[in-house]
């Protein structure tokens, strides 16, 4: 796959990785993925179940071995210099990697004195960080009487105890509830803020939009897509619009009138008759309008129309054209972005 | 973007040449080890402390078999021993205490093994720190638990009407004997702890283990009355050898062979486990 040229000649890579392969067994966890995140930026990861979003987060964070290619995290190699990598990165898993037993503020003063901090900066330390994490008052409790969203705060507050350079940010916030979520996207903006360098994986758009300016796609050990999000943004019309027939067999004639008009940004429609519904990836509202005036002008008869936020599905659906194409077999295409 | 921006971190900035030749770069020392090993060890403590019933075992085990296998079979072993009850209080407490870091050891497998299947675990892998530390903390923190359990046993027998045949500071040597072969025995049990799916299946593979060689050794009964295959057994497991040594250090007699034996057994079962153990913590995904 090319290189991404988009990186302005001024940014370094504190992240770089070439072709890195992981198998466990027949299945290819990673089939050679390649991937850069300048300095000071936020890379999203975006990718289903599955796709190998953790596989690589491991494999960056020496928790496991790659079984080809290479990857250079703060200058070290992954392989070769896994204790001086250990000193410069932060992880914070989709399992809070925190003892339950103990309380907040006892883990982060244990991880403290890990990072070989005395006794007394590491009390500190702990108490700053509970502080800036709203977690003062919990401090004193076990873990394990902690919402998941508290424990998700005190992990990231943990991954950010030894300042970093780079932090890995496995899925976030999934499993977590929409306020929570918010709370931890407000910490993450925070981090980069003072100047981290992060790569987050996500299964969602939105969290991809909120937090990251780069994106790269993965499905099943392979990169399918990179660019800007609103690039990538662009490729899934921005919205998704969808809409029922009242006669679900006019489905496909409906998607082939539409490609047929060859209206202005609508890149294509897609019929799926399992839902009896019509996806039709648009840009803007005039293209809303467009497509329905079409279909009224043909004489369809519409029983429900609405739009959507592209969904993980739509991004897939419009990189590789098939709706389905990441659950069977078959290849996915390769896109270049 | 300024690349200045950065946070700065004690290995600093991202530079795109992998290139760092010194391969020392980054060790861990032995101060600093040892720090890591004081942090984890408190936490194991601090687990404990939270969790309390997490000490029944070592504080129940050295009364239950004290008074079980003195007022069960005290009559009559201490009968064939040529003596009564009281003699055979005096065998079995040194048997127990070599005993006494068997259970515990396999309360190191199991506890390692649960302690994998939560979150924490990848953090301190992901840490700057020895890999070693974490399972080194562990046994310190077992080791204090043995000796907890060995005190008790120690009470339990003088209450009893233990009498000690040498000194205090034979005592002590079979104290620190028991210590020295028990941590050697943690090692083993916190490769089954990685090697195995669940903390039961550690604990079932555990007894099964374990218990031959427990009572297939002189730690219960003198095995000259046991059939001659058995006593071939009995000769080569280690476990007698521990139990003669701490009896004899107790109990006086003859104790410069199986004290050699015993340390000779601990040093190969560490030589041979510690490194498989760590390899395995290193290498578990």
């Amino acid at each position: 796959m090319e290189r991404n040229d988009r990186n302005p000649s001024n940014g370094r890579n504190a992240v770089e990785v070439r072709g890195l392969v992981k198998h466990y067994g027949s299945t290819k966890a990673l089939d050679g993925v390649d991937l850069d995140v300048r300095e000071g930026t936020v890379l999203g990861v975006l990718g289903p179940n599955g796709a190998g979003k953790t596989t690589l987060v491991r494999c960056l964070s020496t928790l496991i071995t790659p079984d080809a290619g290479h990857a250079v995290v703060a200058g070290y190699d992954v392989v070769k210099q896994p204790r001086q990598l250990r000193r410069t990165i932060g992880l914070t898993g989709q399992y809070a990697s925190v003892d339950e037993k103990l309380s907040g503020r006892e883990n982060l003063y244990m991880i403290g004195r890990l990072l070989d901090l005395p006794s007394k900066q590491a009390k500190a330390r702990a108490d700053e960080l509970l502080e800036r994490f709203s977690l003062t008052e919990a401090a004193k409790r076990a873990c394990m009487e902690y919402s998941g969203g508290m424990r998700r705060r005190l992990d990231l507050a943990a991954s950010m105890i030894g300042s970093p350079a780079v932090l890995y940010l496995d899925e976030p916030t999934t499993g977590l509830d929409p306020r929570t979520r918010n709370e931890v996207w407000d910490e993450v903006q925070r981090m980069v803020a003072e100047g981290a360098t992060v790569l987050l994986t996500t299964q969602y758009m939105e969290e991809a939009e909120q937090l990251a300016k780069e994106l790269t796609v993965i499905d099943r050990g392979r990169i399918i897509a990179r660019g800007g999000v609103d690039e990538l943004k662009a490729k899934v019309g921005g919205r998704t619009l969808q809409i029922r027939p009242s006669d679900p067999a006019e489905l496909a004639a409906m998607a082939q009138a539409i490609r047929e008009a060859g209206l202005d940004g609508v890149a294509g429609a897609q019929a799926v008759p399992d839902e009896g519904l019509l996806y039709v990836p648009i840009l803007s509202d005039e293209q809303l309008t467009a497509v329905i005036g079409l279909l009224g002008v043909r004489g369809f008869s519409l029983a429900h129309v609405s739009t959507a936020l592209p969904s993980l599905d739509e991004v897939f659906l419009a990189i590789t054209g098939d709706k389905a194409a990441h659950h069977s077999d078959q290849a996915p295409q390769e896109v270049a972005a | 973007m300024s690349t200045t921006t950065l946070t700065p971190a004690p290995a600093g900035s991202a530079d795109t040449t992998p290139a760092r030749p010194a391969a020392e770069e980054g060790r861990i020392g032995l101060r600093a080890n040892l720090r890591h090993i004081g942090a984890l060890a408190r936490r194991n403590l601090l687990q404990i402390k939270k969790d309390p019933e997490s000490m029944f075992d070592v504080l129940l085990m050295p009364i239950i078999f004290t008074l079980l296998f003195v007022y069960v079979f005290g009559g009559s072993v201490g009968g064939s021993l040529g003596g009564n009850r009281q003699d055979y209080l005096n065998y079995l407490v040194p048997g127990l205490m070599a005993m006494m870091g068997m259970n515990i050891a396999m309360a190191v497998g199991t506890g390692v093994n649960d302690d994998f299947r939560k979150g924490v675990m990848d953090r301190f892998r992901t840490m700057p720190i020895a890999r070693s530390s974490v399972l080194i903390a562990k046994i310190v923190v077992e080791l204090g638990r043995m000796m907890v359990a060995i005190v008790i046993l120690l009470a339990m027998g003088f209450a009893l009407g233990m009498t000690l045949g040498t000194s205090l500071l034979g005592l002590l040597g079979a104290v620190a004997l028991s210590a020295v072969f028990g941590a050697a025995i943690m090692w083993i049990f916190i490769v089954l702890g990685l090697a195995m799916k669940t903390a039961q299946a550690v604990q079932g593979m555990g007894m099964l283990v374990l218990m031959p060689l427990q009572f297939g050794s002189s730690i219960f009964a003198p095995p000259t009355t046991m059939p001659g295959w058995l006593q071939t057994f009995t000769d080569y497991n280690p476990l007698s050898n521990l139990a003669d040594a701490v009896r004899g250090l107790m109990m006086g007699g003859p104790v410069a062979d199986s004290v050699w034996v015993t340390l000779a057994w601990a040093a190969a079962i560490t030589l041979v486990m510690a490194p498989l153990a760590v390899s395995k913590f290193r290498k578990k995904a």
